[in-house]
């Protein structure tokens, strides 16, 4: 690792001031990407702003079926969340088989949604739901927001401060795993929403995370795994390499997906 | 049998201080003035060195020197060699090239080290590497073994036309033509045997010092063994001369052959550590382990087994290809020769054997001993081939084999070898009826219901360890003899110390070894230290691999033991002014058999060093040391049977159970046994499923982090069933054939046994990841 200064921020205002008083700086959340990138001299921030410490960050709200979740909030704390899991169980589900324990007890929602890693579980849960991504700044749409391979809609000093969502009327997740990584090779998170069936896949997408119109016609059609088994997923758009190639990804998408809505219910 | 002696199941001494993190390892170790080694690796996997500019580097914050090549060369430290001398088939020797400790003109894999930053901290030794301008003139490059034998294919050594080390073979090949020829059925499979990378917990480290005042070197080291590795240093590398060297390999997290050889960096830190005048430690971390530690496997061959028509095996005749890498190490062609083709008769018996091999340079790390070294390569090819044979003649697998297993011993194969003591049918038929094979077809309809394809397999494995007789491995072209030494030191309260060349890197060697002793002597188990890994403590050994500990190192120990007790019999009769026939050691007491009198162990040690009261002309003390020379190879051997159940939506596998039957000859403590059953299947388990080296066309390294290369985890894994049916073994004097390798020889054929029946398609190679497995039964259909 090279030297980096460390700075613990202790308000949002704080932690913007922070990073805009250093052009080479950069946000630590959970750090679970970062701080292994930097131990492997790939990443040379000059200067680290930790988020975790700030209250306003960390929690889970929910009126209603409306819920909001600090960026700054452990995916232990979301796979935990009784209130949470009461309105849906899917995110609840998706967070509790984020990477391993110790994972789940330091990364963040919004430290996965900022660095979009392709495999990464969180964009495919937040697509899937349309959840809004607020910002120091600004309200960006799901939709908007994942833009491509480790890339966001997020503007330089640009931060993550919450996610909200309106709990769908049904949703599931599945993934398969990457066997070494145990990163996600392709999941599926569907969702029956009130502005209709979402279906989005992380894993699998040459250009990271991505929703299946023809999947999403198929359960709009008819919420049922079988209602899947007419859908050609086409592997051109999808990933190859060395423990999955597109057509065993294009599977696995249509796979996972009856395995979603089967988790569902 | 007593509690703490042979038989016990004695919980590991060792692992108070290995489960509390109070192990000391090598890279634990600190000494005054200690800098940190950063070691320059090629980028490319095959390039001139053009230039190298350290001027920028040199004047870093914290930078001790930058040492290259030329450097080294200047200062007469020599080329990395191989041991084992294997001659081609036109009767020319083996084709090394050389290999720089420190690449002087040319580097031949990403990873070969090219200069080393000594600094302060390890960080300002990795900034000045930065700094270090290398030009390199990049040539083509190849790390598939089947393109490096290309006609126009790039050349790595001018010593090796054509890349190829040496052309081998052994057996008849005229015989095994004619006996195919005149087969009633010829089974015909084309074999790989998938590259691994060993990943031991603890990677590579070492620690050079120089003392100047005493012209003397000390190095620890993460090794298997020191002894060795003193020896290769000071005779083949001009280190320095041995008195003036003493090797150290404290705690080792585990070695599975990776830690067998001499490796550039060690000789460098030691070379660094005058050149510089400070002490120079260097860790690798994760990916220089990927990219630097000798890989294992890595072949492919091209089968045929032949039968008469009352389905006996005539002959077996095979053809591989094995990738050595870019150089030659220090035992790389002992392992696809004396190591493989020597067991590719298994437990059957075959008239006709031949094989022949090729190994090849390639621009890849290279290849050496891993967790079985050429026997698990022999498995795979032998017990896949009879079960397709068994396929496709339509019979039975087990039947196939009953029919052919070899019943009486000691028994000659084709191959050298000499089987000494078997029962192959006992471990065949406790496998069976463990794994209830007879009711696996109402287990198959089971998972059909539920959209499922289950599959069930085996392997009759056998194995050569014990490793070896000197004359015998001389005679194959051993560099060294395969003997081990004991020293048995009674102290003057009566505590013992045991010095063994043996080395302990998970083994337990120091529960087992004094096991033995306490057992012989019946004194409490905390009584007894095993003193292993200095060559300054221990007076010389050959170190632990190819499962030699038991049956070589302990029987070093028994005969050192057989002298400590006849000297403390001779006291204690003159003490009790009874014969020396009539004593006996029971208990910690030596008794007149028969009698009530008796004199304490400690008594007997206590008069040994006080030497008031000895036997006329008796020398002083308790102590004594003993080398032991085996007779034979040792012949573990086992039947494992795998079932699985595969999701043909994933191509995923799972595991339903794992039977393992093996005959180890005399167990000395059942639950390290078990362990190492346990982690050597895991390790088999890993190449059948998971574990893959991937290079790309131009010998990058695809699988250098845990991100890409699946090694198996807990979840991956059954509980395993575990019986022993053992016969002793009649050639040493414990009875024992070794058992740290065995779980991962015979597993991997069982597995994919398992997987082709589960799916219907025998094409299947390892690992057979759920894509592969997914493939195949799109294949089948």
């Amino acid at each position: 690792m090279y030297a980096t200064s460390y700075h613990r921020a202790s308000s949002v205002e704080e932690a913007v001031q922070l990073r805009s008083a250093h052009e080479e700086g950069k946000y630590l959340s959970g750090g679970m990407t970062l701080i292994s990138t930097m131990k492997q001299r790939l990443a040379a921030p000059s200067d680290l702003v930790d988020l975790r410490h700030i209250p306003a960050l960390r929690g889970i709200s929910i009126e209603g079926r409306r819920v909001k979740i600090g960026a700054a909030t452990p995916h232990a704390d979301v796979a935990a969340s009784q209130e949470l899991r009461a309105l849906c169980p899917a995110i609840c589900d998706l967070a509790s088989h984020i990477g391993d324990p110790h994972v789940r007890q330091m990364g963040t929602i919004g430290g996965s949604i900022a660095n979009n890693d392709p495999a990464a579980d969180y964009p495919a849960g937040l697509l899937g739901l349309g959840a809004t991504i607020v910002t120091d700044r600004r309200s960006i749409s799901a939709d908007d927001f994942f833009v491509g391979l480790f890339e966001t809609a997020l503007e330089e000093g640009e931060m993550v401060t919450a996610v909200l969502f309106d709990a769908p009327e049904k949703a599931g997740y599945a993934k398969f795993n990457n066997p070494a990584s145990r990163f996600a090779m392709t999941g599926v998170f569907v969702a029956k929403t009130a502005s209709g069936v979402r279906v989005a896949v992380t894993g699998a997408g040459s250009d990271g995370v991505f929703r299946h119109p023809g999947l999403e016609q198929a359960l709009t059609s008819s919420w049922s795994a079988d209602a899947l088994a007419n859908v050609s997923v086409d592997p051109s758009s999808l990933l190859s390499d060395l423990h999955a190639n597109a057509e065993y990804r294009a599977n696995l998408v249509k796979v996972m997906a009856k395995r979603a809505v089967a988790a569902a219910g | 049998m007593g509690v703490e002696g042979i038989g016990a199941r004695v919980t590991r001494k060792e692992d108070k201080r290995f489960l509390t993190g109070k192990g000391r390892y090598t890279d634990d170790m600190t000494v005054p003035g200690m800098k940190y080694a950063y070691f320059i690796r090629s980028p490319h996997a095959h390039a001139k060195i053009v230039n190298i500019d350290v001027s920028a580097a040199k004047s870093m914050p914290g930078v001790i020197d930058v040492l290259d090549g030329k450097e080294l060369q200047a200062d007469g430290i020599g080329n990395l060699i191989c041991g084992w001398m294997i001659h081609s088939k036109d009767g020319s020797p083996m084709k090394m090239g050389a290999w720089r400790p420190l690449a002087i003109d040319t580097v031949r894999y990403v990873g070969d080290a090219v200069a080393i930053v000594v600094a302060d901290t390890s960080g300002e030794a990795r900034d000045a590497a930065e700094a270090v301008v290398i030009d390199y003139d990049v040539l083509p490059a190849v790390a598939d073994v089947t393109a490096a034998m290309r006609a126009g294919a790039p050349q790595l050594h001018p010593e090796a036309p054509g890349n190829l080390i040496f052309d081998w073979q052994i057996g008849d090949p005229d015989a095994a033509d004619r006996a195919i020829a005149s087969a009633a059925h010829v089974t015909e499979i084309d074999i790989v045997n998938n590259r691994l990378s060993p990943n031991p917990m603890e990677p590579r480290a070492t620690l050079g010092i120089y003392d100047s005042a005493e012209d003397h070197y000390t190095c620890y080291t993460t090794s298997q063994n020191p002894h060795v590795a003193r020896l290769v240093m000071s005779a083949f590398y001009n280190v320095a001369p041995e008195n003036k060297l003493r090797v150290i390999a404290p705690d080792v997290g585990g070695g599975f052959g990776s830690k067998i050889y001499i490796y550039p960096e060690e000789i460098v830190c030691l070379w660094a550590s005058k050149k510089t005048n400070v002490p120079v430690k260097w860790t690798s971390d994760r990916t220089e382990a990927f990219l630097t530690d000798a890989h294992g496997r890595d072949h492919i061959s091209k089968v045929r087994m032949a039968f008469d028509a009352d389905h006996r095996i005539t002959a077996l005749k095979v053809d591989t290809i094995a990738n050595l890498g870019a150089y030659m190490s220090l035992f790389s062609s002992a392992v696809p020769t004396y190591l493989y083709a020597t067991l590719l008769s298994g437990q059957y018996a075959i008239p006709t054997i031949h094989a022949n091999v090729r190994t090849v340079y390639t621009n890849t790390v290279p290849v050496d001993a891993y967790r079985g070294a050429g026997r698990p390569e022999a498995t795979y090819l032998l017990e896949r081939t009879i079960e397709t044979a068994a396929r496709e003649l339509g019979l039975s697998p087990a039947e196939l084999r009953r029919k052919n297993f070899i019943r009486s011993f000691p028994y000659q194969t084709p191959v050298i070898m000499n089987y000494d003591a078997g029962n192959y049918e006992a471990s065949l038929d406790a496998a069976m009826q463990a794994a209830d094979w007879n009711g696996f077809s109402a287990r198959r309809a089971n998972s059909e219901a539920r959209g499922k394809k289950r599959g069930i397999g085996m392997s009759c494995y056998i194995e050569a360890c014990g490793i070896a007789p000197s004359a015998a491995v001389g005679s194959l072209g051993a560099g060294v003899g395969l003997w081990e030494s004991a020293e048995v030191r009674v102290n003057a309260v009566g505590t013992i110390e045991v010095l063994t060349g043996s080395h302990s890197h998970g083994q337990g060697h120091e529960t087992t070894f004094a096991q033995l002793v306490a057992g012989r002597l019946g004194v409490p188990i905390e009584s007894i230290n095993i003193v292993h890994g200095d060559t300054d403590k221990v007076q010389m050994g050959m170190g632990t691999y190819g499962s030699r500990s038991g049956a070589v190192g302990m029987s070093a120990i028994v005969k050192a033991l057989d002298k400590v007790e006849a000297k403390a019999k001779k006291i204690a009769a003159h003490l009790m002014e009874a014969s020396e026939e009539d004593i006996v050691i029971e208990n910690g007491e030596l008794k007149v058999a028969g009698t009530d009198k008796a004199v304490p162990w400690f008594q007997v040690a206590l008069a040994s060093y006080t030497a008031h009261n000895l036997p006329s002309g008796m020398e002083p003390g308790l102590k004594e040391t003993a080398f032991y020379d085996p007779s034979n190879f040792t012949f573990p051997a086992g039947c494992y049977i795998a079932e699985v159940e595969v999701d043909p939506e994933t191509g995923e596998t799972d595991i339903i159970q794992f039977v393992a039957a093996d005959d180890f000859g005399n167990i000395i403590n059942p639950l390290i046994v078990e362990g190492q059953v346990h982690g050597g299947l895991a390790q088999g388990i890993g190449q059948a499923l998971l574990e893959a080296v991937h290079y790309d066309e131009n010998g990058q390294l695809l699988t250098a982090s845990f991100m890409d290369y699946a090694m198996p985890r807990a979840d991956d894994l059954p509980s395993f069933k575990l019986s022993h049916q053992n016969t002793p073994c009649p050639s040493n004097p414990l009875g024992i054939k070794g058992c740290g390798e065995a779980g991962a020889i015979g597993s991997p054929p069982a597995l994919i046994n398992a997987i082709t029946d589960a799916i219907g398609n025998n094409r299947l190679t390892m690992p057979a990841t759920s894509m592969k497995v997914w493939q195949a039964i799109h294949a089948a259909h």
